[in-house]
């Protein structure tokens, strides 16, 4: 049996957004019955450009659905330009992780996103295009070689968890290795700022606010909370003589915003919300 | 929550009489067979009744019983006996729908060198005899044909087949895990020449197996070692789950007419009401000669993995043919060599029950079961309101 956390088991029991939104702005199917998993996503925006409504329909096992429900959980709310940044390991994250032989599942979820995205600019999707290794299970060489360099994989059996690639008959095994050979050998490219999953940016969020802003807050009488964190929108409540403080909103663009900008990422805002 | 256990050819409770009988082996009975003294010798005894109980349930003699660790142990010492013993043929003949315990054995030996046909089945899961006498040759050294699958209960004319391979001087060979117990067998009846058995699969414990060898077949043991077992298998004998094998197996015989009647009726009755209560829904495997416990049922649309974690929150146990149950990303050999669509293999649900399941827990499944499918349907992108939509998003 499978170990899954409790997460996975809640959005597989509880799966939420399911459906297709009317007339989306954006909507992909990836995947298909006979490789065992399938997910459909629909979404439609508001008049800012944020994802206002995000549907999903899936065939699939239990770590599919719970992947693909807390896809659009995190999406929503969120620009485009924010949401085509989550990647396959925040999903995974977001779920309190999967078991490796389940990655793909979340790697569908990132490819049903960025196709739907593609789909609302009008624009074709890179992975659909390139040669195709797997015939089993139709996953193209960019696929492969984009998993083997986001996640560091070494091994065919990696990248068959990853993808589903080479977990059929068996016979692109060797080609797949060969792409691994030479996507390794190629010079990494080292990110400025190694990029944060979303379950790090929201950890280290609220460590910031407890360990360097809440101290402060307190000494004067006010507070605050952290409500949400959405895409990079940090949403809080003031709380005592905060919220009823005409400067409350210097407090926290020069004081918290700046914290949260210095100690967690630069590109975080602050806004306050009413609860 | 309480357990409803519908997974019994995965294993079987260990019946509660069988358990009793093994205690004493395991503190004030503890001596090893082999030993000179009286307090050894005494297990001895034991062993030996429990040889003429395991043979009695089969229609053998209590010295053609080997007693080994498991079903595969005693699927494995019977290729292997044939290989040595006949060394000069290098052929082999099963089927693709065994168990792993063979399956990956003939594929293990087919890289040593030798020669393997796996014969095809039909969409029921049942074999051309004529293309089974076909692939018999001067140079095969053994035939391996399951009796009842383990997936779909479907059962194999194997008493046929093995006078066909005995006509041609070839030995026979059965996997009879999954119908030992469930199904009347009578080796005195036919010409097979070895036979494989398990005990957790008949309500006996885990660990503990058997290996029937008729009189007069050349063998070569697998574990060499003492001289247990007359020297065809060495290794200090598992004393309390022997002795929980031999009274299990009576046990079984005494409840052949129920397995046959109570449990074929339950199953039915399951069958037969999700059929009626599910739609998009096929029984996979050979209704016509089939086991009376096993239930294969296939539902369009939807995943195993799924259906059977949502059972699981409903406390029962059932198992998958789904890819995602396996870790292996292909839904099952069995339905895959049964030509099973995908839209189907991925939904398959075994159901396999036992002389302790009752009318009540059959009636909860009925009432629970449908919602789980509808639930998951809903779900699903696939199915008819989904399809049209898919079509204009890929268009």
């Amino acid at each position: 049996m499978w170990e899954y956390s409790d997460k996975v088991k809640d959005h597989f029991l509880h799966p939420r957004n399911v459906g297709e939104v009317k007339n989306p702005d954006g909507a992909a199917l990836v995947g298909n019955i006979a490789c065992g998993d399938a997910l459909k996503l629909t979404f439609k925006l508001d008049e800012n450009g944020r994802i206002k409504e995000v549907g999903f329909k899936s065939f699939g096992c239990a770590s599919a659905i719970a992947s693909a429900s807390a896809l659009t959980e995190m999406v929503k709310g969120m620009t485009l330009e924010e949401a085509s940044r989550i990647t396959d390991q925040d999903i995974a994250d977001y779920l309190g992780g999967l078991p490796k032989e389940k990655m793909h599942c979340s790697v569908m979820g990132r490819e049903a996103l960025e196709k739907a995205i593609a789909h609302y600019k009008g624009e074709p999707v890179a992975e659909a295009e390139g040669k195709i290794i797997c015939e089993c299970f139709g996953v193209t060489e960019p696929e492969i070689e984009r998993v083997v360099r986001d996640h560091d994989l070494k091994t065919v059996e990696e990248v068959t968890n990853y993808t589903k690639a080479g977990g059929g008959c068996g016979n692109c095994i060797e080609t797949i290795q060969e792409i691994i050979d030479r996507v390794r050998a190629q010079p990494r490219r080292a990110p400025a700022r190694p990029r944060l999953t979303n379950l790090q940016k929201i950890r280290m969020i609220e460590e910031t606010i407890e360990r360097e802003i809440r101290p402060s807050l307190q000494q004067d009488g006010g507070d605050l909370d952290l409500i949400d964190v959405v895409g990079d929108r940090v949403l809080v409540a003031t709380r005592g003589a905060c919220a009823s403080c005409a400067a409350v909103h210097l407090t926290l663009k020069d004081f918290v915003e700046a914290k949260l900008k210095e100690l967690v990422t630069p590109e975080l805002t602050v806004e306050e919300v009413t609860p | 929550m309480t357990t409803i256990y519908l997974d019994n050819n995965a294993t079987t409770q260990v019946a509660p009489e069988v358990l009793e009988a093994m205690l004493p082996y395991f503190h004030d009975l503890y001596g090893n067979p082999s030993s000179m003294h009286t307090f050894g010798g005494q297990v001895g005894r034991r062993i030996r009744q429990a040889r003429e109980q395991v043979a009695a349930l089969i229609g053998a003699f209590a010295d053609e019983i080997i007693f080994t660790s498991c079903g595969t142990e005693s699927d494995n010492t019977a290729i292997r006996s044939a290989l040595a013993t006949f060394p000069e043929k290098r052929h082999l003949v099963t089927t693709r729908v065994e168990h792993p315990a063979i399956h990956a054995l003939v594929a293990r030996l087919a890289k040593e060198g030798y020669r393997v046909t796996e014969l095809a089945v039909d969409g029921a899961g049942r074999l051309d005899l004529a293309e089974y006498e076909h692939s018999l040759t001067a140079d095969t050294a053994i035939v391996s044909l399951m009796w009842a699958n383990n997936e779909t209960g479907g059962i194999f004319p194997v008493e046929q087949a093995a006078a066909m391979a005995l006509n041609k001087g070839i030995l026979f060979h059965t996997d009879a895990v999954q119908a030992v117990g469930k199904i009347p067998i009578d080796l005195r009846q036919n010409a097979i020449a070895m036979l494989s058995l398990s005990g957790h699969k008949l309500h006996a414990a885990k660990g503990v197996g058997a290996l029937y060898v008729r009189k007069g077949t050349r063998f070569a043991p697998f574990l060499v070692g003492g001289h247990q077992e007359k020297g065809r298998r060495g290794g200090t004998e598992n004393v309390p789950g022997i002795v929980g094998l031999g009274l299990a197996c009576e046990l079984a015989a005494s409840r052949l007419e129920e397995e046959n009647t109570k449990v074929r009726h339950l199953r039915d009755k399951l069958e037969n009401g999700l059929l009626t209560r599910v739609p998009n829904r096929q029984v996979n495997g050979d209704r016509g000669s089939r086991l009376p416990n096993t239930s294969n049922i296939s539902f369009e649309y939807v995943e195993g993995e799924a259906i059977l974690l949502m059972l699981n929150e409903l406390g029962i146990c059932a198992s998958s043919g789904s890819a995602c149950t396996s870790g292996s990303l292909q839904p099952s050999h069995v339905l895959r060599a049964m030509g099973v669509p995908f839209t189907m293999a991925h939904g398959s649900i075994r159901f396999s029950l036992s002389v302790y399941n009752t009318e009540r827990e059959i009636d909860f499944v009925l009432e629970e079961f449908p919602a789980v499918i509808e639930k998951l349907r809903a779900l699903s992108p696939y199915g008819e309101v989904g399809d049209a939509i898919c079509a204009t998003v890929e268009g």
